[in-house]
């Protein structure tokens, strides 16, 4: 069993145009920088993203839209992309807008084998519009899917050559379960490490969702909305 | 005089207790953490994957690891936890978050909330919103009470598509304080210099004014 895979390139070297794809992070933190610029590079097209934000202009799932590979983006919040927003009002790109919850629970249940879950969320608004309902104790709840994509891409802290995967900070974010999701997860990291070198105990994601890592480089970790505090 | 951005949060912070889990939404709502009172403690759940958020970074510490729902750079308190956006999805539906503070467009007087999009104009997205509103215990609404052309967001029913159903049970407007009643909003409390007949001239949807309604004070 081999995982590691030499880079981004390598990696999604059979994504081809058309494909659903699952894409971790939340706004610009913990986001597959390595691999998305590969897919800039490779130039596929038509492509499903599952994403809960779509970059901004210059960065992340901005520079697939700047390309015109995005035929549908799947998200919960897309404010800061305005090439994004201008592709949408002109109809250039489908998009499905579902709650934060709901897709990160989406994922979930995919990666767990479920294939749908009964959730709260949007009961009463347009997002219910077309889907089941059922009462449980007094309450609506609609019957949400379990995703199903071709590949997940997501960014750890670290990994191993087993594919167990630890993440900082709020960097984890959707990475976690997007990774049990995809059909074919790809993991990049910022420093891989033999296995038997990460703590068991502190392993966020186990290796047997994971089917190739790699270690990437030159993060960028672009910072979105940069807040400080004066030293009093 | 109306209430600034600053004395909505003020006054909101009044409603938290001791040992409330508290999510706070973007803009104003986010300002409610500088005004915490004395003696209560309460810990910050960001729904992006943190419970103990804490204030801004000094300048140069800022990480672009760590950040609020906002995406803000952010930094934690002594006993926060990082999670993934199911878990912390999880918690929120679970109700285990005590109190949600968020913004809106528009609020209806059975406790609508319409705060994520305009047809045609603003397509944003939902974000947690929608998550938040379906199952927080507890939701207070930070808002101006007009829009800039003076009309009502306090409305009879929303105009624009709605984030949540009869879940709102408090709002603090610039112009006072309203909870949701079976009766519509109800005014117990009025920003100092504002009048009764102001509130009843710019809130469209059905209101009532308590028997013991009451000027806000402002302390600090």
């Amino acid at each position: 069993m081999n995982k590691v895979v030499a880079n981004a390139e390598e990696a999604i070297k059979d994504i081809q145009s058309g494909a659903t794809l699952m894409l971790g992070g939340f706004g610009l933190c913990g986001i597959p920088e390595n691999c998305i610029n590969a897919l800039v590079k490779k130039g596929v097209d038509s492509l499903t993203c599952i994403s809960n934000n779509a970059g901004v202009d210059d960065f992340g799932i901005g520079l697939l839209l700047q390309q015109k590979q995005v035929k549908k983006m799947v998200a919960s919040y897309v404010g800061e992309n305005a090439e994004f927003e201008r592709q949408l009002l002109s109809g250039e790109l489908e998009v499905e807008l579902i709650p934060q919850g709901t897709l990160a629970t989406r994922c979930m249940a995919a990666g767990y084998g479920m294939p749908a879950v009964y959730l709260l969320a949007g009961v009463g608004t347009e997002v219910a519009e077309g889907k089941e309902t059922r009462n449980f104790n007094g309450k609506d709840y609609l019957l949400e899917y379990a995703f199903d994509s071709d590949f997940a891409i997501v960014k750890a802290w670290k990994g191993d050559t087993q594919g167990n995967l630890v993440f900082k900070e709020t960097a984890r974010n959707f990475n976690p379960m997007m990774a049990m999701a995809g059909k074919i997860t790809i993991a990049e990291v910022e420093e891989l490490v033999p296995a038997g070198e990460l703590d068991p105990n502190q392993v966020h994601t186990p290796g047997i969702y994971v089917h190739r890592i790699f270690q990437g480089t030159n993060y960028e970790k672009r910072i979105e909305q940069r807040t400080t505090r004066k030293r009093s | 005089m109306a209430l600034n951005k600053e004395q909505i949060a003020h006054r909101i912070a009044r409603e938290l207790q001791d040992g409330f889990y508290v999510n706070l939404g973007i803009g104003i709502p986010t300002l409610v953490a500088n005004y915490i009172p004395q003696g209560v403690k309460v810990v910050l759940q960001s729904e992006n994957g943190l419970l103990g958020m804490g204030p801004f970074p000094f300048e140069g510490e800022e990480n672009p690891d760590l950040i609020n729902a906002g995406k803000q750079t952010i930094t934690t308190v002594p006993g926060s936890v990082f999670f993934d956006s199911a878990m912390s999805f999880g918690m929120i539906r679970a109700g285990k978050v005590d109190l949600t503070v968020l913004g809106a467009m528009e609020v209806a007087d059975n406790g609508d909330i319409a705060n994520w999009k305009i047809p045609g104009k603003m397509v944003k997205g939902m974000g947690g919103a929608m998550d938040l509103v379906a199952a927080a215990k507890n939701i207070i609404v930070a808002m101006q009470h007009t829009n800039p052309k003076g009309e009502s967001k306090l409305l009879p029913k929303c105009s624009l598509p709605l984030t949540g159903v009869k879940c709102v049970r408090k709002i603090v407007s610039d112009l006072g304080v309203f909870d949701i009643t079976p009766d519509g909003f109800r005014c117990i409390e009025y920003a100092p210099g504002v009048t009764i007949d102001e509130i009843k001239a710019k809130t469209a949807g059905r209101l009532t004014i308590a028997d013991d309604v009451k000027e806000m004070v402002f302390n600090a």
